[in-house]
């Protein structure tokens, strides 16, 4: 048998994928940002709701924001009911998407290790599997031996300077081609006569009281019977249009991916201490991710100390990683609250709707907020598993409070 | 990495440094008159313009004094450092 060079098994593309309609005058929803949650909502509108008349507008092209910058990770062990209720129902999304979409998104439940590394790390850990299992999530603790049976490259000697104690293990999460996942999105969104406006910048909006009637945009003005603010870390500048203030501060999170390797690296690590998280891409890269750089930033790039402390990592956990060569890097926006959660909901203005605050968890929450916001608009009610996530918690006190679990520093 | 200006030290790696969010964040005249609302924009809600924004850094690693900067956040670009006890300055 011939080898097959990796990735050689990715499916081809469809010749057609969405139509580049102009702008109509109205729509009855326009959903800002065509990113994964933007194109995720307005597919559960069309297919939950039956609602069609709906615009999402991107100023660049369709999902070439974080959307394709992340680092593919999906999971749903998260401390707090409130996160795991919503990651849980969107990790049960993931797992019938392929067939909603009718578009191949290369959904991989390969599992994936937190790893602990201290003492405090371990008691942390074990705490959230048990809340896991309560919320009815797949979720283990396992033993530094049983990390080395699940990912036999993680170095779990005892001398390096962060030594392995054990992880949590969630075997149901797992990695996703994420521009596949927002094709597949906008293909069935598209199909359902949902208009998909690349190259179409919001300028600002136009009001009537309470209400915003219309969004002014590069390419005219576009009248909105409801509007969704999908935009990830540019938020802050659509809500200062609208004179709101939403407590979200833009960072540049960076990824890299290695060249193309054999497989060796069936299953996700991520560690929290010593900051960096690696799956293996279907072609054969190796996708790495570390945390936030620390100063407010738009530039969809970081700093280059941030890369190094993460290749240090992940050489120290990786040894069989030393020699390999990096081949990009890459950097988003991310939109980060004060209590590591998103905000979805209401805002002053009666018929808009915000969406973001997702930090580095966004991507893994695409079906999930896109089904929940979906529910939201279509009803004019908060769906009751996006409900927490409102704007008025950190006026309430009720916060979300969820850096431990989000598994990377922000 | 790039060079950050310690009004102190001059110029020295990015990596010296430590963030420390938005400047000019003034402590409340009369904290046991603010309501709820008022309270939560002086502790969660801070300003996140793309573009010139003047920011607190710290030189951790060399004098460990804090200053001022205006810097763009689209470009990553300083304008400018200035000392804690110094006017910010005008950014044409």
């Amino acid at each position: 048998m011939r080898p097959q060079t990796p990735g050689a098994h990715l499916p081809e593309h469809p010749d057609f994928l969405w139509r580049n309609p102009e702008p109509k005058r109205s729509y009855d929803v326009v959903i800002v940002g065509g990113g994964g949650h933007g194109l995720a909502t307005a597919h559960y509108l069309a297919k939950n709701h039956g609602i069609t008349k709906v615009a999402v507008l991107e100023k660049g092209w369709l999902a070439g924001g974080n959307m394709a910058r992340n680092t593919t990770l999906i999971r749903s062990n998260y401390l707090w009911d409130e996160s795991a209720r919503i990651y849980e129902h969107s990790l049960k999304l993931w797992e019938s998407l392929e067939d909603d979409l009718g578009y191949p998104i290369l959904f991989s439940q390969r599992g994936v290790l937190n790893l602990a590394h201290s003492l405090q790390d371990v008691r942390d850990s074990v705490r959230r599997v048990e809340a896991n299992k309560l919320n009815g999530i797949d979720a283990q603790w396992v033993e530094p031996d049983e990390v080395k049976k699940l990912c036999s490259i993680v170095n779990t000697s005892s001398d390096i300077r962060y030594p392995v104690l054990g992880a949590t293990y969630q075997p149901r999460a797992g990695i996703a081609k994420h521009d596949y996942v927002a094709w597949g999105f906008a293909r069935r969104a598209d199909q359902a006569g949902i208009d998909i406006i690349q190259g179409c910048e919001v300028t600002g909006f136009v009001t009537d009281g309470d209400r915003v009637t219309g969004v002014r945009t590069s390419r005219g003005d576009i009248a909105a019977g409801q509007v969704a603010l999908c935009a990830a870390g540019h938020t802050a500048v659509l809500t200062e249009m609208l004179g709101i203030r939403v407590p979200v501060q833009s960072h540049p999170l960076q990824a890299l991916v290695s060249e193309l390797l054999e497989p060796v690296h069936p299953t996700i690590v991520m560690s929290n201490a010593i900051h960096v998280y690696v799956s293996q891409a279907h072609k054969g890269e190796l996708v790495m991710g570390a945390g936030i750089d620390s100063y407010n930033g738009y530039g969809q790039r970081g700093a280059f100390h941030i890369i190094e402390r993460q290749m240090a990592a992940a050489v120290e956990l990786f040894p069989v990683f030393a020699r390999a060569h990096l081949l990009r890097t890459w950097g988003g926006i991310v939109d980060v609250t004060p209590d590591a959660s998103p905000i979805v909901g209401r805002t002053p203005y009666r018929n808009v709707y915000l969406n973001c605050g997702w930090g580095t968890g966004g991507f893994k929450a695409t079906p999930g907020v896109g089904w929940c916001l979906a529910d939201t608009i279509a009803r004019d009610e908060l769906h009751p598993y996006t409900a927490p996530f409102s704007l008025d918690r950190f006026i309430t006190g009720a916060l979300v409070d969820e850096h431990g679990a989000a598994a990377v520093a922000h | 990495m790039q060079l950050i200006e310690c009004p102190w030290c001059g110029p020295r790696e990015e990596t010296e440094f430590h963030y420390g969010g938005q400047a000019h964040v003034a402590y409340p005249q009369d904290p046991a008159a603010m309501s709820d609302e008022e309270w939560a924009h002086y502790i969660f809600f801070r300003a996140n313009p793309k573009g010139p924004f003047a920011e607190r850094w710290s030189h951790s690693a060399g004098c460990r004094r804090w200053f001022n900067a205006v810097r763009d956040t689209a470009t990553y670009r300083f304008h400018g450092v200035y000392r804690l006890d110094e006017r910010k300055p005008t950014i044409s």
